[in-house]
């Protein structure tokens, strides 16, 4: 058996195998259109065995075919956002917010599931230029510093093209004042070109105290300033915007009328929409206009220790411990000497929670959104349970922990996805206090402090541990209150997989697909 | 024991009521807007009414003569306006407050500051907010097609033809549009709104108060009026279905098949350009698309409604492990949650995403579930939330919806491929304590 398996692996080309794959979908009755671009349903694509041949038996490389299968899987599973790549183009004098709302934004569409990365031109700037010396460099009469930040934007330029094109990126923020329209035009002309579409975020303001915040809040730290003192620092920078404000065209309703933009006005008050091209533009606008800049805090917590928790199970919709029921008046008497102004309180609809609210003795409000991840066949189970009835579910959970969706349940990534709405109203809100559950609080986490799909099942999120989340300068500070009631562990590692157990388990199956694979060959060959 | 809130939309929209009050001149689409947005609100759960001042004039005056009636100088036409304007405000003023409703849409030109400073007060007085939405347009073929869609066949045109019509008409707008103050950005600063201009090629947002604003702003910039049809339809007949069995994952029949075949041949047919095609997740909806032969999206959003411990099940089984859940479901459709599944409710809280996106796209070929479309129809059609789960969506027919004037034509067309029945009616005994006889009289027939 093995000798022929060597001996077919060696014919077998990675298209074919990918096309094995579609013709046993096909008798299935599943997708077959294009061979190298074939529709794997769910089901099908967390068939145990599928992965078991691709990785051990190495007949194609792994990577690109999973890689492949995964852009098909997303692509298929989730509505196209946009066809072509998208360039956000930021427009605004400096201390504006760009890069503010360049990394939010940036965060958001990550999070969401598309592709997205920040061009920062200061930091081309500050890479070509070792050393700032002042605001001299950006005034405009300053020839050698004009070409050099040309030279500047268009290798910016040149690393979108290549995020675009090698890189699999879908949204590329280019963050820069690019306050001429001779600069937008380069741009415009430059997305034209390559097929990509521009949407452009200006950001005006003309508040002198929310400037000067700004630049007290990130600008006197940025790299430039090391060796200055706060007031140098404000000075110069001012001085700075001065260089600007001369060849500033903001803009314009009739000009730029053909132009996708929004144009957002004193951090909010107003918008300006033109051109929205299609669904992620919509999506972006949606998003812009719902964040804002005041401060306040988010408070993440779960729900008290219940009763499954004690017996190790998962999921299900159990009440709360004895000791859950403590940790619920110990977050009551937390909650009111942090003394915070109309806080909100939002559970979701299992008992656990609203149990846990309940002795909060304040209103709250239940979305089902903010349920626990349904682990489908798996619930109620203990981790032995299902790796006694469920060992290959359990073991390609373990291999890709994000995009693994329990057999009639959910996937982290389709948390995500019912999350999003909780975000969006979350960025609306000011305080707000969360009591959910460990899969649901490892996804919002994740949103606030920008991990990856990766990081993001392995969070941890202890029982009675409230987290603090307070916006500052570009990110999130977080703070871990733990209230000392004991409560326990439900966290589980990513664990080491054996070769062995792989080989063992599905050997079987192997044994099926290559008898396949050898039909299938003999029509190609 | 619980003490929170539990609304349709799981949490609370807006502390107060809100007033959208529209403004513009006659013939940009201020009624096509109203009508739409409370069809859209009432939906997702949040009761919402329309006040179309235009109809307050026409029981006031009940014969209408001609555009005179509106010039500025007529002293006694403005009197009769000013106290139609009063007796909406009025009507408002109770729906918000002693109905129960959340929202209401005060339909009418309020072209002048003067008008809107009057409304403002009122609604300050009554403890509403207030969100303007004004729709400006100079493009006089868009103005014109709108007279000919729905002003021509108003109540106020019935006596006169068309030419007749459309020239009376266009003096009635030149009426307004000496006196017309738009919404400024500097003078009206303080004021909520949105400014549509050009149909949606433009929009200015301005103070943005709370979270069914900035609702209705996301719905209002994804909404357009290029003519396009949105074809409904269920997958082809399903093992489970041919069994009487609810839920579930199977494949298709023979005969389900046939309809697939047939579905791409209608298609086909009706020579669609940029047709998209969105299914669900399950194998049913995938393996009807597979026969159209064009790509397609899947979309989880449309999987049918999770029966939790009733997936798969017979009604005849779950009448006899569940007599209780049967006749509770029955007592209240939309609103009843199956024991870990969902309610309709629920489903269309999900399903608003795709309703957004229906509204971006154009030509649309949705191939659903019998729940989902029941869902989705609703909306197209304002059916309320009792209509909703009896709706007719038999499997191997399709429904073609075309917008037209103020709603939505609906074609049925079946594919003449047979089928077994899915629909269940509302029995006459919904008593907990029925017997199975009387709960089990109105299932379809299966093997």
């Amino acid at each position: 058996m093995v000798s022929d398996a060597t001996g077919l692996r060696l014919k077998l080309a990675r298209l074919q195998v990918v096309q094995l794959i579609c013709l046993e979908a096909a008798v299935n009755g599943y997708s077959t259109q294009n061979p190298s671009f074939c529709v794997i349903p769910t089901t099908t694509f967390h068939n145990y065995h599928y992965w078991h041949i691709l990785f051990s038996y190495s007949l194609i490389n792994v990577h690109t075919v999973r890689s492949a299968a995964f852009t098909v899987r997303t692509a298929a599973s989730r509505p196209q956002f946009t066809n072509s790549p998208t360039m956000i183009v930021m427009v605004g004098l400096p201390a504006r917010g760009k890069t503010y709302i360049s990394k939010k934004l940036t965060r958001y569409l990550n999070w969401i599931g598309v592709p997205t990365q920040v061009f920062n031109l200061g930091q081309y700037r500050r890479e070509a230029v070792k050393s700032y010396k002042n605001y001299e460099f950006f005034r405009p009469d300053n020839e050698e510093a004009m070409n050099i930040r040309r030279a500047c934007a268009l290798n910016a330029l040149k690393d979108i093209a290549n995020y675009f094109a090698k890189e699999q990126g879908q949204v590329a923020v280019f963050d820069a004042t690019n306050t001429t329209r001779e600069r937008r035009g380069v741009i415009i002309s430059f997305a034209k070109e390559k097929g990509y579409k521009v949407f452009f975020i200006e950001s005006i303001c003309d508040d002198p105290e929310i400037i000067e915040a700004n630049i007290m809040e990130v600008k006197v730290s940025s790299p430039d300033y090391e060796n200055c003192d706060k007031e140098e620092a404000l000075e110069d920078f001012l001085k700075r915007i001065e260089c600007y404000k001369t060849t500033y065209v903001s803009l314009d309703d009739e000009s730029d009328r053909h132009l996708s933009y929004i144009k957002i006005f004193n951090v909010g008050s107003r918008y300006l929409v033109n051109r929205v091209q299609d669904h992620i533009q919509s999506r972006i606008v949606y998003y812009l206009m719902n964040i804002h800049v005041t401060p306040r805090s988010i408070y993440l917590s779960r729900h008290g220790e219940s009763e499954l928790n004690l017996l190790g199970r998962i999921g299900g919709d159990s009440g709360l411990s004895s000791q859950g029921k403590k940790y619920a008046s110990t977050l009551s008497e937390f909650i009111r000497d942090q003394a915070i102004k109309d806080l909100k309180v939002w559970t979701s609809h299992m008992k656990r929670t609203i149990q846990t609210a309940e002795a909060l003795g304040v209103a709250y409000e239940q979305w089902k959104a903010l349920n626990e991840i349904d682990a489908g066949v798996c619930e109620e189970m203990t981790y032995e349970e299902i790796q006694e009835n469920y060992p290959e579910e359990f073991a390609m959970r373990d291999q890709d922990k994000y995009r693994y969706r329990y057999p009639k349940g959910e996937s982290y990534e389709d948390l995500v996805h019912r999350l999003e709405p909780v975000i969006m109203e979350l960025e609306r809100q000011e305080n707000v206090l969360v009591i959910c559950h460990q899969a649901v609080m490892r996804c919002l986490l994740a949103y606030f402090l920008d991990k990856s799909a990766d990081e993001l099942p392995y969070l941890k999120c202890p029982l009675h541990t409230v987290l603090r989340l307070t916006p500052v300068a570009y990110g999130c500070k977080i703070e871990p209150f733990y209230l000392n009631i004991k409560a326990v562990n439900t966290h589980r590692e990513k664990p080491v997989v054996s070769q062995r157990t792989f080989n063992s388990i599905a050997d079987h199956q192997f044994q099926q697909l290559i008898s396949m694979v050898y039909l299938f060959s003999r029509m190609w060959m | 024991m619980m003490n929170g809130y539990s609304y349709g939309m799981e949490i609370c929209m807006t502390n107060c009521p809100t007033l959208i009050v529209t403004v513009g001149l006659p013939a940009r689409g201020k009624t096509y807007i109203s009508k739409k947005l409370t069809r859209y609100l009432n939906w997702i759960g949040v009761p919402t009414k329309e006040f179309n001042v235009g109809q307050y004039r026409r029981e006031c005056v009940k014969i209408y003569k001609s555009f005179e009636f509106f010039r500025p100088d007529n002293e006694e036409g403005l009197k009769i306006r000013k106290q139609c304007a009063s007796a909406a405000l009025n009507d408002v003023r109770q729906y918000l407050t002693e109905e129960g409703g959340q929202v209401a849409v005060f339909d009418a030109t309020n072209t002048t500051r003067e008008r809107r400073e009057t409304i403002n007060r009122f609604a300050e007085q009554n403890g509403f907010k207030v969100f303007f939405v004004e729709s400006v347009c100079e493009d006089p073929d868009v103005i014109a097609e709108n007279i000919v869609q729905v002003k021509l066949g108003s109540p106020d045109y019935t006596h006169c033809n068309t030419e007749q019509a459309v020239e009376d008409f266009m003096k009635r707008i030149k009426c307004y549009e000496n006196s017309y103050q738009p919404l400024d950005e500097v003078l009206d600063r303080e004021l909520s709104f949105i400014k549509i201009i050009d149909v949606g090629r433009r929009y200015l947002v301005n103070q943005v108060q709370d979270h069914i604003q900035s609702r209705i702003v996301y719905y209002l910039m994804n909404i357009h009026i290029t003519p396009r049809s949105i074809y409904l339809c269920r997958h082809g007949e399903s093992e489970l279905n041919v069994r009487g069995r609810i839920g579930g994952d199977s494949g298709l029949t023979a005969r389900g098949k046939e309809f697939a075949r047939c579905l791409g041949q209608f298609m086909h047919k009706q020579g669609i350009s940029d047709l998209k095609v969105w299914t669900s997740q399950m194998k049913r909806t995938i393996q009807t698309a597979e026969a159209l032969g064009v790509p397609y999206e899947q979309w989880k959003a449309l999987n049918e409604i999770d029966a939790g411990v009733c997936e798969e099940l017979m009604y005849e089984e779950i009448q006899q492990r569940y007599p209780l859940e049967f006749a509770l479901r029955d007592q209240d459709k939309y609103r009843y949650r199956y024991p870990k599944g969902e309610s309709y409710e629920d489903l269309v809280q999900r399903l608003e995403p795709v309703i957004m996106e229906l509204e971006r796209q154009e030509n649309v070929l949705v191939i659903c579930h019998q729940a989902v479309m029941r869902c989705l129809l609703a909306y197209f059609l304002d059916k309320t939330a009792e209509e909703l789960p009896y709706l007719k969506c038999p499997l191997h027919s399709v429904l073609k919806l075309t917008p037209v004037a103020y709603g939505c034509k609906v074609e049925r067309i079946s594919l003449k491929v047979e089928a077994v029945n899915t629909h269940r009616e509302r029995p006459e005994n919904v008593n907990v304590h029925r017997t199975a006889e009387d709960a089990l009289q109105t299932v379809p027939a299966h093997l």
